[in-house]
């Protein structure tokens, strides 16, 4: 639990004057589930697309797994163990559910390079796939559409997908966007078994969400982290308070 | 005898019931080109031969073509340069008297991918409106330098010394053995393409048109699956080229003009895009209309393209597509038709109105056709129905008076 799995260091990005990520330190450690939270606009998304390799930082270093990922594509990093969900779902609409965990399982094991087989009737890809789907209880919606899913069903395909990358690092970006009553409940489930067998970082808005399943609290606001540490310390903490719970302090 | 033919008729009816519709479907089309060679001493002669080699021909290059756009989402605006390059390739071949298979096959070929990978490399990198433009640039300057190959004859063409030979055979100098080759041929394209698509390649070829930050986040680096395909399809197209330049023993800068890419595209789309036999389907119906209308008329084109608008208002999913509404029950009712032609106006709603409902239909049962559907589509078919059948009735008042 005390090796960090990721570190950034003085990581700052600026879209023009605006500065989104302003000198960030940050280690998530390996096993933990690490949550940031923050008002809109704090940069949060930003900060897990330069984590993913979405978009590059201005200046500053990611060390993820030992090596110095700074300058590695998207896909680089997800096949050194990046995973991650977006904000706004993106499953392949043309693919059915077990396809699109499908695709995921062939990008991690062996090439793609292969013109003539079936890669439907490859177990070896889809029975890890249908695996993953169990795990978020989609099992049942294999054979639909990813554009015909609702969209609790769409959240909880990507996590699925994510999954099935057997990744090092699960980066979920407002995993419970969206969702109603029932299905945060649901997902908080699904999280909560996934817990200590993969390290997450969680953004959400939810709070019932974070503080049911997080190990550590980082508090981003207007791209700063004001606060690290455990739930309650976070909770507790003055400056969180004053700037983020809207409470004068 | 009759226990052998029985036995034939079982087998075949066994195995056409194991396939689905549309394959049923393709087989029968092919199963009614291998009668052509049989109907021509009584319809036209060796000219409707011809015909149908050349239609042959175009349904491959037309196949590979769909792999670029319905797999890859990549639409190429340059795709006759293979034709050209690949019919070049053995007709150079030929007239430094290397017209035999076994080199001039070789050179169409592997010029074809090498000119598929050299532009390929730079054209895939850009998506959209800019990989058509830039197809397009690539494809004129192919036509270009073809045009300025003083030795090969230039602007005039070169004409092949000779059909390929086939182990020091004028093996294809009989008309009909040359289509069923070309049949065979077309016939291994189809093949080879549909299992590529569903192959692990195909899947990521497909993934990263349906979303490609997905593909990305899981691991998948666009680039080298999109120039793959692009040297595949490039190279198919090159086989096409190299059988067209047999076929008519001669190859001229015409056949890589980019109003050569333009007919190409137009036969994915006549024929749709969510199949593969779908640009068989459209290479014969083009090849088919060109031939009818052009003896209507010179201005054969006038009547092509109104007819081009209204499959790709009436029938989104192009002839191959409008064959499987109609076999879902969906197609477009008689009465509406009729509505249609009396009062255009009230017609043109109630008829997007039922595109509206089948587009959802469609959508529901996973219907590719519909996915692309978006209201504003709607909105400009519908003034474009309403402008065409506003000019009918206009033109028929007009002719009545």
């Amino acid at each position: 639990m005390t090796k960090p799995l990721l570190r950034l260091e003085q990581l700052s990005k600026s879209f023009g004057a605006l500065k989104v990520t302003d000198d960030v330190d940050l280690e998530i450690l390996a096993g933990e589930t690490h949550a940031v939270i923050g008002p809109n606009g704090a940069g949060k998304s930003t900060l897990i697309h330069q984590i993913s390799g979405t978009l590059a930082p201005d200046i500053g270093r990611i060390t993820f797994d030992g090596l110095d990922v700074t300058d590695l594509s998207m896909p680089a990093r997800a096949h050194r163990g990046v995973a991650r969900s977006f904000q706004i779902t993106h499953v392949l609409s043309t693919f059915t559910a077990l396809e699109n965990v499908a695709l995921a399982v062939q990008a991690r094991s062996g090439s793609s390079f292969h013109f003539w087989q079936s890669a439907a009737e490859e177990e070896a890809l889809t029975v890890p796939a249908m695996q993953a789907l169990q795990v978020v209880d989609l099992a049942g919606r294999a054979h639909t559409l990813g554009g015909s899913l609702s969209h609790g069903e769409k959240r909880r395909l990507e996590l699925a997908i994510a999954l099935a990358q057997a990744p090092k690092l699960l980066l979920l970006d407002e995993p419970m966007a969206g969702a109603g009553v029932m299905e945060t409940r649901r997902l908080i489930e699904t999280l909560k078994g996934l817990k200590r067998r993969y390290t997450i970082v969680l953004v959400e808005h939810d709070m019932q969400a974070v503080f049911a399943l997080a190990d550590r609290i980082s508090v981003l606001v207007e791209g700063r982290i004001i606060a690290t540490g455990p739930p309650q310390a976070v909770r507790e903490n003055a400056a969180v308070r004053a700037a983020y719970l809207g409470e004068s302090a | 005898m009759p226990a052998a033919a029985r036995r034939i008729t079982d087998v075949t009816a066994a195995a056409l019931r194991a396939l689905d519709f549309d394959q049923r479907m393709t087989a029968g089309l092919f199963a009614l080109m291998a009668m052509l060679p049989l109907l021509s001493p009584v319809l036209g002669g060796s000219y409707l031969l011809l015909i149908g080699e050349r239609a042959l021909i175009f349904a491959i290059a037309a196949i590979s073509l769909q792999l670029l756009i319905s797999a890859g989402g990549l639409v190429s605006f340059g795709h006759a340069a293979f034709i050209g390059i690949g019919a070049y390739g053995g007709g150079i071949a030929a007239s430094h008297g290397l017209g035999t298979l076994s080199v001039a096959l070789p050179a169409a070929l592997g010029v074809s991918a090498l000119f598929a990978l050299a532009t390929g490399a730079i054209a895939v990198r850009t998506r959209g409106v800019y990989f058509i433009m830039i197809t397009l640039a690539f494809g004129q300057m192919a036509f270009f330098v073809a045009t300025s190959l003083a030795p090969y004859g230039g602007d005039d063409g070169l004409t092949w010394p000779t059909r390929t030979l086939i182990f020091g055979t004028r093996l294809l100098k009989s008309e009909t053995t040359f289509f069923y080759v070309i049949l065979v041929l077309l016939l291994a394209t189809y093949l080879v393409v549909s299992r590529l698509i569903y192959s692990r390649f195909g899947r990521v070829l497909r993934g990263l048109k349906d979303d490609e930050t997905r593909m990305q986040a899981i691991g998948f680096t666009p680039y080298p699956y999109r120039l793959t395909a692009y040297v595949i399809a490039g190279t198919i197209c090159g086989l096409a080229g190299f059988l067209l330049g047999n076929q008519a023993e001669f190859v001229s800068p015409a056949y890589m003009h980019w109003q050569r890419s333009g007919e190409l595209i137009i036969m994915v789309l006549l024929g749709g895009t969510g199949t593969l036999h779908g640009p068989i389907i459209g290479a014969l119906v083009f090849l088919v209309l060109e031939e009818v209308l052009s003896r209507l008329t010179e201005h054969w084109k006038v009547i092509l393209g109104p007819l081009l608008v209204l499959v790709v208002l009436f029938a989104r999913g192009g002839i191959a597509g409008a064959i499987d509404a109609w076999r879902r029950g969906k197609a477009m009712p008689a009465q509406l038709w009729a509505q249609l032609l009396q009062r255009p106006r009230q017609g043109a709603a109630a008829a997007t109105d039922i595109w509206r409902q089948r587009a959802s239909l469609m959508r529901c049962a996973g219907g590719q056709a519909a996915t692309y559907w978006k209201p504003y589509k709607m909105a400009v078919g519908r003034l474009l129905v309403r402008l065409l059948l506003g000019a009918a009735a206009t033109i028929n008042r007009w002719r009545r008076r």
